[in-house]
């Protein structure tokens, strides 16, 4: 039997890789995919802890993870699309259009 | 014993996919090893008794989700990622950083106790199939699962009338 905390251990370890990777890549891409990264480290967590406690609730938030998560995808990719088309660039570092 | 050692591989494989997905000059590269760890992922879920979440993984992430990046990718130029620098300048600070986080995150997990017992098991045939699942989704969780349809149709929109090409 695996203990609970490996779970949650392999979960946050996965999420902190997901928070580096937002914080220091350029590419655009590569910042959303690491953001697909932290929401799949909170569906594990979700799954583990639906198996634990044995409850299903978390199972039916990760199918609502995993809907919005396809959503924002297809919204982010067509933002990128227009950025790329607008500035030339796919680099977050070269998005200064608000002057923030 | 067995389960043990199945996850550490699950674990291991996604720690390194992961790793070597945030760290690939190249996006194309990058995506792969994005599949590799979604796969690993459905694995884990396949452990936790969650079958019918590691074909959703499998259908949605893998097939649907991924392809639509891989797509995106390949469409726009990346043969400038070759050339520039693929991190900013701040990349070893925020990679102590997240040492930091985990490690502390780590130190509380470790220490900590959970209000689930670690030998509990999930009942096999009574409360974990795919028809208790759909009995709850649609009944217990009908109102956000009709809010998740109506977030689908506004990303569908949404993506639609961003990506369109303007006339003027």
């Amino acid at each position: 039997m695996v203990p609970l905390s490996w779970y949650v251990l392999l979960s946050a370890v996965l999420f902190t890789i997901g928070v580096v990777g937002v914080l220091t890549r350029r590419n655009v891409f590569i910042v959303l995919m690491s953001i697909e990264l932290m929401l799949n480290a909170a569906n594990i967590n979700l799954v583990a802890f639906s198996h634990y406690l044995q409850d299903l609730t978390g199972q039916i938030f990760v199918i609502f993870v995993i809907t919005v998560a396809a959503a924002e995808a297809a919204v982010a990719l067509a933002l990128i699309i227009l950025l790329a088309r607008n500035r030339g660039a796919v680099y977050v570092d070269e998005f200064n259009i608000l002057k923030g | 014993m067995l389960n043990q050692i199945v996850f550490a591989y699950f674990a291991v494989v996604i720690l390194f996919s992961a790793i070597m997905m945030i760290t690939r000059k190249n996006p194309i590269h990058s995506v792969l090893f994005m599949l590799l760890l979604f796969f690993h992922i459905a694995g884990v879920f396949v452990l936790l008794n969650a079958e019918f979440l590691a074909a959703v993984q499998l259908i949605v992430y893998a097939g649907a989700i991924l392809i639509l990046y891989l797509f995106v990718v390949m469409l726009l130029q990346v043969d400038r990622e070759v050339k520039s620098a693929r991190a900013n300048r701040f990349w070893p600070w925020l990679a102590v950083f997240g040492l930091m986080i985990a490690a502390e995150i780590s130190l509380l997990v470790l220490r900590g106790s959970f209000p689930a017992g670690n030998d509990q098991t999930m009942r096999m045939a009574a409360g974990a199939g795919v028809r208790e699942l759909g009995m709850d989704l649609y009944t217990k969780y009908l109102v956000p699962f009709e809010v998740a349809s109506v977030i689908l149709l506004v990303g569908l929109v949404g993506a639609v009338m961003l990506a369109k090409k303007t006339e003027n």
